[in-house]
C-alpha cells in the first residue's frame, strides 16, 4: 500500500477523533436550542466555568479566595484535601444544576415570548459574566485537570496497523476515551428525548411555548431541566479538551468551532451534532493533508467556515435540522 | 337538551374582570359570567370583542402575553384562581383549547396526546387506557397517531388540540374558536362531539366562538361580548329567538336577510333605542 494513503487513513482517523470532541461542544447548543429556540452564545464558556469547578473541587481550592484574601487581608488558599475525581464530578454537577436554576430564575424566566434576538443576547450578556465570575471565583491561572482518563498513544492500535501496514498509527487514549463517553451521552439522549415523558415535554415546549403552558406543562422546569443537561455535556466536553491541552480561558473558545458543525449538523437535531462534528473534524484534517500543503497550510482554521457557508446556501436547515413546517 | 346545563351551581365564576396588556391596552372592561356544572356554555361576538382574552385570563396564559388581570376575581370551585400558574389550574382541572389548535407539530398525533396527561402522574396502563378513550371519540386520530402533527389536516389537529386537553382529565374545558378555517360539515362534527363529550362524560365546556348560529344550536347558555363587555346573556334558546341577535349576529330578521350595508353592531343600536 503506497504511504500517502496509509498517511491519509491515520489523518482520517485522527480527524474522527477530533470531530468527536466539537461533536461534543455542539451537543450542548443543539440541546438548549431545541427546547428554548435560544441560541446559547454562552455554552463554551459554560464548558470552561465547569472544568474549572471541577479542578477547583478536586483540588480543595477555597472559592473567591483571591477575593476573600483582598478583603479581610489574610492568606487562604486551599482548604488542605483532596477530592476524588468521581466525587468532585458529582459536586461539580450540582453547581451545574444551581447555575441553570439561577440562570432561569434571573434572566430567561423574565424574557418569556421577547424577540430571539433578544434572548441571544442575554446569553452574550451571561457568556462574558461567567466568564469573570469563574475567575474571581476560582483564579484565572491555567490549571492541569486529570481525571484519572488514560493518555497517550493507544499501543494495542499502534501494534495491530503496524502489523498489517508495516506503521503504527499515532491514535491517543484520551480521544478514544471521549469517542466513547460522546457515543454512550448520545444514545442516553436521543433516548431521553424520544421516550420520556419530560424528553417529550421538552420537545413540546420547543414547539410552541403557549400550547405547553396550556396543557400544564411548566416552563421553568423545563428550561431549567435543559439547561441542566447543557451543563453536564458542558462538563463532558469541559473534562475532555481541559485533560488534553489544560484548563483555560481559550476552553471558551471552542464555542467558535462548533458554529460550523451546527451548520452542517442542524440546529436541532442530535445525531446532526455528532455527525456535522465528525464530518468537520474528518474534512479539516484531510483537507490539510491533501490541500494545506499547496497553499501554504492552517487551512484548518477556515476550511469548517467554508463549508459551513456552502451548507448555508444549500441546505439552509442542516443535514438533519428539522424542515420548517409551513401549510398554507 | 337544555337539561343537564340547568344546574345552578356555578363552577367558573368571572366577576367584573378587566384585563390590560403590555400596561396600557384596555381589553376587557369588566366582563362577569358564570360557567354551571356539566353545560356548554358559550362566549359569543365578533372579532376583538374579547373572547380570546377572557378564555386566557381564565387558564391564567395572559402573563406570557404581558397581559394582566387589574380589576375583578375569577374563582373556581369557588376558590381564587387569578394568582395560579397554567400548570395548577390544570392540575385543579380546566384545560384550555388554544385558538388556531396549537398541535405540537413535529410531535406525532400520539405524543402530542401524551403530552396532554403531562401533569399526572400515572403508568403505561392508564396512559394507554385514556388514548383509546380519545381514539373512540376521534376515530381519525387512532389512523394518523404515528404522523406528524404539522403534516395532518386542520380538522385533525383541532382533534388533536381537543383530544390532547381530554388527556388531562379535566373537569372543565375552555374551548377557543373550535370552528376556525374548518368546512362547516367538519365544524358540525366537531360541535357534535363536544356535546356527546358534554352529555355523556359530564365535561363542562365554556366555548367562545363567532360562528353564533352553530354555537347557539349547542350550547345551553350564551353571553354575548362587544368591545370588553358582556352586552346580553340568556338560555341559548331564549338568545335564538331575540330580534336583536337575529339581526345582528345570525343575519336574520323580520323582514328577511339585510345588505351587510345596514349591519350595525348591537352596542350602537341599543345606545340609539335607550
Amino acid at each position: 500500500m503506497p504511504d500517502q494513503l496509509i498517511f491519509a487513513m491515520e489523518v482520517f482517523l485522527n480527524g474522527l477523533m477530533a470531530g468527536v470532541l466539537y461533536a461534543l461542544v455542539a451537543l450542548g447548543f443543539v440541546l438548549i436550542f431545541k427546547a428554548s429556540g435560544i441560541f446559547n452564545f454562552a455554552q463554551g464558556v459554560l464548558a470552561l466555568f465547569a472544568a474549572l469547578t471541577l479542578v477547583g473541587i478536586m483540588d480543595g481550592q477555597v472559592p473567591f479566595s483571591h477575593l476573600i484574601n483582598a478583603v479581610f487581608g489574610t492568606d487562604i488558599h486551599h482548604f488542605g484535601w483532596h477530592v476524588p475525581a468521581l466525587a468532585a464530578i458529582l459536586l461539580t454537577m450540582v453547581v451545574m444544576v444551581a447555575l441553570a436554576w439561577a440562570v432561569n430564575h434571573f434572566i430567561f424566566r423574565h424574557l418569556v415570548g421577547q424577540e430571539p434576538i433578544i434572548l441571544f443576547m442575554a446569553t452574550i450578556g451571561l457568556a462574558y459574566f461567567l466568564e469573570g465570575f469563574g475567575d474571581i471565583m476560582w483564579g484565572a491561572d491555567i490549571k492541569k485537570l486529570d481525571v484519572g482518563l488514560p493518555q497517550g498513544i493507544n499501543t494495542v492500535i499502534d501494534e495491530v496497523t503496524y502489523g498489517i501496514f508495516g506503521y503504527g498509527f499515532f491514535i491517543d487514549n484520551l480521544d478514544l476515551w471521549a469517542t466513547f463517553v460522546a457515543a454512550l451521552l448520545v444514545i442516553a439522549l436521543v433516548i431521553f428525548a424520544q421516550y420520556s415523558k419530560h424528553g417529550r415535554a421538552m420537545r413540546a415546549v420547543a414547539d410552541d411555548h403557549q400550547a405547553a403552558l396550556s396543557v400544564g406543562v411548566s416552563l421553568n422546569f423545563i428550561w431549567v431541566m435543559v439547561w441542566s443537561l447543557a451543563g453536564f455535556v458542558a462538563l463532558v466536553a469541559g473534562i475532555m479538551w481541559g485533560t488534553k491541552s489544560g484548563v483555560q480561558f481559550s476552553l471558551s473558545l471552542i464555542a467558535l468551532k462548533a458554529l460550523p458543525v451546527l451548520m452542517l449538523g442542524g440546529f436541532t437535531s442530535i445525531p446532526g451534532a455528532i455527525v456535522g462534528g465528525l464530518i468537520i473534524g474528518v474534512g479539516e484534517k484531510l483537507f490539510e493533508f491533501a490541500i494545506g500543503p499547496m497553499v501554504g497550510g492552517a487551512t484548518e482554521n477556515w476550511f469548517a467556515y467554508v463549508l459551513a457557508l456552502l451548507f448555508l446556501v444549500f441546505r439552509p436547515q442542516g443535514l438533519f435540522g428539522e424542515k420548517i413546517i409551513e401549510r398554507v | 337538551m337544555l337539561d343537564a346545563g340547568k344546574t345552578d351551581e356555578a363552577l367558573l365564576e368571572v366577576n367584573n374582570i378587566e384585563v390590560i396588556y403590555n400596561h396600557v391596552i384596555l381589553v376587557l372592561k369588566g366582563v362577569s359570567l358564570k360557567v354551571p356544572k356539566g353545560g356548554i356554555t358559550a362566549l359569543l361576538g365578533g372579532n376583538g370583542a374579547g373572547k380570546t382574552t377572557t378564555l386566557k385570563a381564565i387558564s391564567n396564559l395572559l402573563k406570557s402575553e404581558r397581559g394582566e388581570v387589574t380589576k375583578g376575581t375569577i374563582r373556581y370551585r369557588g376558590e381564587r384562581v387569578q394568582d395560579l400558574l397554567p400548570s395548577d389550574l390544570v392540575k385543579m382541572g380546566v384545560v384550555q383549547v388554544m385558538e388556531g389548535r396549537h398541535c405540537f407539530e413535529h410531535l406525532t398525533i400520539e405524543e402530542n396526546l401524551l403530552t396532554g396527561a403531562y401533569t399526572r402522574g400515572i403508568g403505561r396502563a392508564e396512559l394507554d387506557a385514556d388514548l383509546e378513550m380519545v381514539y373512540d371519540y376521534f376515530p381519525r386520530l387512532k389512523e394518523r397517531r404515528r404522523s406528524q402533527a404539522g403534516y395532518t389536516s386542520g380538522g385533525e389537529q383541532q382533534m388533536c388540540a381537543i383530544g390532547r386537553a381530554l388527556m388531562a382529565r379535566p373537569e372543565t374545558i375552555l374551548l377557543d374558536e373550535p370552528s376556525m378555517g374548518l368546512a362547516p360539515q367538519l365544524v358540525e362534527q366537531i360541535f357534535e362531539i363536544v356535546k356527546s363529550l358534554n352529555e355523556k362524560e359530564g365535561y363542562t365546556f365554556l366555548l367562545a366562538e363567532q360562528n353564533t348560529n352553530v354555537a347557539l344550536r349547542f350550547a345551553h347558555h350564551g353571553y354575548i361580548l362587544e368591545s370588553g363587555r358582556v352586552v346580553m346573556d340568556g338560555p341559548a334558546a331564549a338568545l335564538r329567538e331575540n330580534p336583536d341577535v337575529k339581526e345582528f349576529y345570525l343575519g336574520v330578521s323580520d323582514e328577511g336577510r339585510k345588505s351587510f350595508r345596514d349591519v350595525r353592531s348591537y352596542r350602537r343600536r341599543k345606545r340609539w333605542l335607550s
